[in-house]
């Protein structure tokens, strides 16, 4: 019951940071009382699980060497990060978000839980950002090329990665939860996710980003749904609201409609982006 | 049933939050809303709670992993950006 209280407060907590990162006069107390929020959930999640006595020994040493791990390579890359290379590093953190949530529905998975839409599209989402991220980062970090890259046949290949994933996700989620079903799904989107960002160019990549942030956003709040927990869903579905009107908004401060975005082929001054490079 | 009303209404909410932020907050803004997605750290940990096999601990391990370094790193490089934004004026 205290517990459910303290992921309300910490729910509270990341509407009014994202609500104070409305004016740069009070954005970085809006980032610290959403860091508070987090904090607070974070504490109360390890009450549970020692309360319950569920977890084992082994598993304490799992997270914490998991946690600690993932929480160096975090705040090195983001204290040492050059300020211009930060929206990369933005997009990398995203990729990770993603792929954990990703991971959650696979744990479920492994268990044997039966099939649901929730456990479908938490791995599809999470898959799709992960390397959708990854690849947005590495074309802003010129790791890929930044300009569009169209290959012969992505429009076949973008067809059959759909039926894909439709198809095995309705199949997995309403007839039958088999293991190579969900694979198949998870490993399509990790490929629509490089060929979603593959053709559009670098100078897009911000709006890409944020669509990809809105995204993992989503993914979270389905995760919240496969493990029943409601402070997921709540973070997961404000990121994800939120962070599809942000995308809109950088759109538009570029004057690009965000369909025009997600076709690609603009920009970097290639004449005819249909030739393929 | 009452988790989708939840969905739901945090959808609403996100919507309504962040209706008129400048622009020149919108890359902190992508930035914080992405250090706060990181709490499915929060699943991570449930993860780890229950696991009892080997797969379920590599689990564990990359899950708890990934979703540390986007909670820790997205506040920390959010709080740098802002701090760089109050500097500048």
């Amino acid at each position: 019951m205290i517990i459910q209280l303290v992921y309300l407060a910490a729910a509270t907590c990341f509407v009014l940071g994202l609500h104070l990162m409305n004016s740069p006069a009070t954005a970085r107390r809006g980032n610290l009382v959403s860091a508070a929020g987090m904090v607070a959930g974070v504490l109360a999640t390890a009450v549970l699980i020692a309360e319950q006595n569920l977890i084992k020994p082994t598993g304490w040493a799992v997270l914490l060497a998991g946690s600690a791990v993932g929480a160096v390579l975090g705040l090195v890359s983001a204290r040492t990060v050059r300020m211009t290379a930060m929206p990369q590093l933005v997009s990398l953190f995203n990729a990770v978000g993603g792929g954990a949530a990703a991971l959650v529905a696979v744990d479920e998975v492994l268990r044997g839980s039966g099939g649901a839409v929730t456990v479908v599209l938490d791995v599809l989402i999470g898959a799709v950002t992960f390397t959708g991220s990854l690849l947005a980062a590495g074309k802003l970090q010129g790791l890929v090329p930044g300009r569009p890259v169209v290959f012969a046949g992505a429009r076949a290949l973008n067809l059959v990665l759909a039926l894909v994933m439709l198809l095995g996700g309705g199949y997995f989620a309403l007839v039958r939860p088999d293991p190579l079903v969900i694979t198949a799904v998870g490993l399509a989107a990790l490929v629509f996710g490089v060929t979603m960002v593959l053709p559009i160019g670098g100078a897009d990549m911000p709006v890409v980003i944020s669509l990809l942030n809105a995204f993992t956003g989503t993914a979270v709040a389905m995760a919240g749904f496969v493990i029943a927990n409601d402070m997921l869903v709540i973070a997961g579905a404000l990121v994800g609201a939120s962070g599809a009107i942000l995308t809109k908004l950088m759109a538009d401060a570029m004057n690009r409609s965000l369909a025009s975005i997600l076709v690609g082929g603009f920009g970097t001054g290639d004449g005819d982006p249909s030739v393929a490079v | 049933m009452a988790g989708l009303s939840v969905f739901v209404l945090s959808l609403l909410v996100g919507f309504e939050v962040i209706s008129k932020v400048p622009a020149t907050l919108h890359t902190p803004l992508m930035s914080a809303a992405n250090s706060i997605h990181g709490i499915i750290v929060v699943g991570a940990m449930l993860i780890a709670a229950s696991a009892d096999t080997v797969l379920g601990y590599v689990l564990a391990f990359l899950a708890s992993a990934f979703a540390a370094m986007n909670v820790v790193g997205g506040y920390v490089v959010t709080d740098r950006m802002l701090r760089m934004f109050r500097g500048r004026r």
